[in-house]
């Protein structure tokens, strides 16, 4: 049962979060460099880096699954990857509202963890489409979890490459989240905490819901018989309860 | 390391044989890309203004060229086996399954030389400034087949994984180009000195070890993954 | 690190509202699509009871009661 937590989960949640963002707006002292527009930072960081923590256990998952061959390894791979795409689009859509707001471009190439979030977020945008166009469950599921494991070893060489291609002009202020001062640190930590309990929360809440349905479809079959199923096209995966 | 048992290297040959022996007699996909090369080159000419190119230019123009062109390759790679029946036979067949990734992919790998060999000459006739000869000519080579290897792993993963679906000539380069962009930056970033007009630099270590870095992640991952491809 | 806190907003502010906006935007978006979902599951079920009381009339009448009864009260 997913949805037995999700209580205490949301309202850890909301009081990571802004306990976080309260800490990083009154608390944290202002950026020598960038000034207020560092504050982005605490909400495009942390986001970025669950996304990709988020890519990476979909492929742990996916890797469950071609072992042990559980459909459920299989859903839980497609709902993280699911969720890591919600929010890389939110991490790109931050990051260019920065680099507008740092360098009056909407996009910049120098900054070789926004490129690289980009490549990774194109591939991973095909994942539903693939699945998408595959009829047979059972293949769909295992080429989805052969994808996963793919794109999941490629987001830290795509990093790597990216990172070793791009000139050193601009300083990497991505990079800075290793030497924060004390209260910067603690404001950016308590917001990745805030951030991950995210992560988990909307994961929970759709592995719930896509449970619910798989119940709901089993309860229609016993009491409606199989015509009474409405068959519907999508990429998501079914559990056969 | 151990030899792999005689079996699989004779199904790897024996494979890779009958891919040859096709490609031979059809000859559909090797000239297809080799045309498909020069006009690509023509393109530059025309899209970027330019009668001649050198440096970092010259290098992603290459890497480009050769990039579209293998796209070509791997969307043809499977069709053959998939239409005509030849992944049930071989199936049946007694052999390890990763022997079709490795006949595959040496098919991939051979068909991308065959293509360089037209592609490469016609590039330095027709676009590049410095001349393409000496230890330009062998620098060039050498990164070239560093680069080959991953596209060949990376194109033989992505052939397998698209055949199956029903866009597959949307999936391939939908997937692949990204994937493979490590392997297009390690190709320009490696090649820029060489074309360099002033005469051939030497080739920057960093990104032929970020191209060999890619090759044997990406080959130790097709290799443990390529089984499920295939099943049934 | 020359730290400086600031009584004035800075012109900034409207860059990182923006940034913080959006991370809210997506966040409302997906609670919609669920809660879109959820209405889709709630009719189902709703269908479901309707089919269980024609197949057995009667029997399901205390829960039916409870849980019309908890449905309201919401």
């Amino acid at each position: 049962m997913y949805g037995s937590r999700l209580r205490s989960l949301s309202a850890a949640t909301v009081v990571t979060l802004i306990t976080g963002y309260c800490l990083a707006a009154f608390v944290a002292p202002m950026d020598a460099d960038q000034g207020f527009m560092q504050k982005i930072f605490y909400l495009h960081v942390p986001m970025a880096i669950v996304a990709l923590g988020g890519f990476v256990f979909g492929g742990i998952c996916a890797i469950m699954h071609l072992r042990t061959d559980d459909a459920k390894w299989d859903l839980r791979s497609y709902v993280a990857i699911h969720i890591s795409v919600i929010l890389g689009v939110g991490v790109l859509l931050t990051g260019a509202i920065w680099a507008k707001a740092s360098w009056g471009h909407w996009w910049v190439w120098d900054e070789p963890t926004l490129v690289s979030f980009l490549i990774v977020f194109l591939l991973y945008a095909t994942y539903t489409p693939l699945r998408f166009s595959i009829e047979d469950r059972e293949k769909q599921a295992r080429y989805a979890s052969v994808f996963a494991i793919t794109a999941g070893a490629f987001v830290p060489l795509n990093f790597l490459a990216v990172r070793a291609a791009t000139s050193l002009v601009h300083p990497r202020t991505f990079d800075s989240a290793d030497n924060l001062p004390g209260a910067m640190r603690t404001a950016f930590l308590v917001c990745f905490l805030g951030m991950v309990l995210l992560y988990v929360l909307l994961w929970r809440y759709e592995m719930a819901h896509k449970n619910t349905v798989a119940q709901l479809r089993s309860l229609k079959r016993k009491l409606a018989g199989d015509d009474g199923l409405r068959s519907r096209r999508s990429a998501a995966p079914e559990l056969q309860v | 390391m151990t030899p792999p048992p005689p079996s699989t290297r004779r199904a790897v040959s024996a494979l890779l044989r009958k891919e040859v022996r096709l490609e031979l007699r059809t000859l559909q996909v090797i000239p297809a890309m080799a045309l498909f090369s020069i006009t690509t080159l023509i393109v530059f000419h025309f899209s970027l203004q330019a009668n001649s190119v050198e440096g970092a230019l010259a290098a992603g123009v290459l890497t480009v060229t050769l990039l579209f062109s293998a796209i070509l390759g791997i969307n043809r790679l499977f069709v053959a086996d998939h239409e005509e029946g030849g992944f049930d036979g071989f199936l049946l067949a007694p052999v390890d399954r990763t022997a079709m990734l490795v006949a595959k992919a040496l098919a991939l790998g051979g068909f991308l030389v065959a293509l360089e060999v037209v592609a490469v000459p016609a590039f330095g006739l027709m676009l590049l400034d410095p001349n393409l000869t000496g230890a330009a000519l062998w620098q060039t080579i050498v990164v070239l087949l560093l680069a080959d290897v991953g596209i060949a792993v990376v194109g033989t993963l992505v052939g397998a994984l698209a055949i199956q679906t029903r866009a597959r000539d949307l999936i391939v380069p939908l997937i692949a180009l990204p994937l493979l962009l490590p392997v297009v930056i390690g190709t320009a970033k490696a090649l820029a000195p060489t074309f360099a007009a002033a005469g051939a630099g030497a080739l920057p270590g960093r990104w032929l070890a970020i191209l060999g870095l890619y090759d044997l992640i990406f080959g130790l991952l097709a290799y443990a993954v390529f089984d499920f491809l295939l099943e049934d | 690190m020359i730290t400086a806190a600031s009584n004035t907003l800075p012109d900034n502010a409207g860059y990182v509202a923006a940034a913080y906006l959006v991370f809210l935007a997506l966040l409302v978006v997906y609670v919609g699509i669920m809660a879109y979902k959820l209405m889709r599951v709630e009719r189902d079920v709703v269908e479901l009871n309707r089919l269980a009381d024609a197949e057995r009339p009667g029997t399901g009448e205390p829960d039916t009661a409870r849980a019309s009864e908890e449905a309201t009260s919401v």
